[in-house]
């Protein structure tokens, strides 16, 4: 790993030129707290890093609306300290706050943790059930991606050479929604999901439930968007049957690997409890405003 | 490639160093800035022992650049305390044992005040929780715990009495 450049861009096209020259191997380096890791033990090894903290469309965030657009480099530690944010998406803030220690929150992203594209991320079935989009920007332009569409596979994305996603999109919640984000570990703290459950809904003035979005982490090769899920919840009041509904659908849908966290039948049967609670816990929230 | 110049703030001290681009910030305070408080136990974000403070956050200093840290503050050990004197934390994790080897004191010491900060009165949980990403391989816990409850009640009647610390 000689000859190793460092670049701190302080725009976007600036990093974009760095990221899409076909000449050299670069990474991007925000929270670092994926890319330090690869580095030092030869798994990446780039010929630059671009550091893209000093570019300040992606640093922090705001809210027009009610719709929260997040900057790609800000840490998860800002967001855990941003109140309206926190009381707004508290199914996205259970995922993000799982994302390692204390120490790994002052510094990792929600998007770090969506592009190093594990399955088993535990911010991104969250951001999916919300219907994030990611803003990206890269040599042909701008476009707009759903969250489901960025993990093709492990270790895979569809971003292109040079493309960079500058922030997170969340959209404007109606009255009686509510998130939960729920999932099982061997240790209660500092481990990697066996199987991660979220559950977005919006109840209307009666209590039932009008829209939901279910998504599932570490039970197949891609997080899944599960539409069966979001039925068996649509048209009830989220009651027993439609819970037992929604865990058999999730179960269904389920395709895991056996691995040494879980064996598949393991991940099948909890997925479901998994998903289960995390409706109850969202539906409560739903009630609550 | 040339090493990179880089001029940034260690516990109020302006430091310049020299450094190659992908050096992590723990390899620069121990091996350039000769300041061998902080400890790598793990170089991968997972045992807290390199634990700083940079512009107020808690971070891992070996998930953080060297190079990156140009214009930061940087807060470690060296400035938590003297030998005359201690830390109210330092003096709790003495006098209860809250340490064994020591490996994982000053990450431990630095995150603990890094949360007494933040919340002057934490319950046992929030403090096993806080320190999670600090791993001992000594002490068991639990006199890390009683320590860091100790010093908090000492900070908190401080501060009651006027006193900073
Ligand atoms: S050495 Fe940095 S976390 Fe272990
Ligand atoms: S005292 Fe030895 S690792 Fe904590």
């Amino acid at each position: 790993m000689d000859q190793v450049r460092y670049e701190a861009p302080e725009t976007l096209d600036a990093a974009i030129a760095l990221l899409s020259d076909d000449t050299t191997a670069s990474t991007i380096f925000a929270g670092g707290t994926d890319v330090m890791v690869q580095l030092h033990s030869d798994l990446i090894e780039p010929e630059v890093i671009v550091n893209v903290k000093n570019i300040p469309d992606l640093i922090g965030i705001e809210e027009i609306g009610g719709v929260y657009t997040i900057g790609a480099a800000t840490p998860v530690a800002e967001l855990q300290e941003h109140k309206e944010f926190c009381e707004a998406w508290p199914g996205v803030i259970e995922g993000a706050e799982l994302i390692g220690s204390v120490q790994v929150k002052g510094r990792s992203t929600i998007v770090g943790n969506l592009c190093n594209a594990s399955p088993a991320a535990d911010s991104v079935p969250p951001s999916i059930a919300a219907g994030a989009t990611v803003n990206i920007v890269g040599p042909n332009g701008k476009r707009k991606v759903a969250v489901e569409d960025i993990v093709t596979g492990p270790r895979q994305t569809s971003l292109k050479k040079g493309e960079i996603i500058v922030s997170t999109t969340f959209p404007a919640r109606p009255p009686h929604s509510g998130d939960a984000y729920l999932r099982l570990t061997p240790r209660t703290e500092m481990d990697i999901a066996i199987v991660g459950a979220a559950v977005n809904l919006t109840l209307d003035d009666l209590g039932i439930c009008t829209t939901a979005r279910v998504s599932l982490g570490a039970v197949a090769p891609k997080f899944l968007l599960v539409e069966e899920c979001a039925n068996a919840l649509i048209g009830t009041r989220v009651d027993k049957n439609a819970l037992y509904a929604l865990g058999k659908a999730a179960s269904d849908a389920a395709d895991p690997i056996s691995d040494k966290r879980g064996t598949r039948d393991y991940r099948v049967k909890t997925i479901a409890v998994m998903t289960l609670r995390a409706a109850e816990r969202a539906v409560k929230r739903a009630r609550e405003n | 490639m040339a090493k990179a110049h880089v001029t940034t703030t260690v516990n109020g001290d302006e430091y310049e160093f020299l450094c190659e681009p992908q050096q992590s910030l723990v390899n620069v305070l121990r091996d350039e800035l000769r300041l061998s408080g902080t400890k790598e136990g793990c170089s991968t974000g997972d045992c807290g022992a390199c634990s700083v403070m940079m512009d107020d956050r808690l971070v891992c200093s070996c998930l953080v650049l060297a190079v990156e840290t140009e214009g930061k503050h940087i807060e470690t050990i060296e400035g938590m305390g003297t030998a005359e004197n201690l830390h109210p934390l330092q003096r709790r994790f003495l006098e209860i044992n809250g340490l064994q080897c020591g490996i994982c004191t000053p990450g431990i010491l630095v995150a603990a005040k890094a949360l007494l900060k933040k919340n002057p009165n934490p319950t046992e949980t929030e403090i096993r929780f806080w320190l999670a990403g600090n791993l001992c391989r000594c002490t068991g816990y639990d006199k890390i715990i009683r320590s860091v409850q100790a010093a908090a009640e000492d900070l908190r009647k401080d501060k009651s009495n006027g006193n900073h610390s």
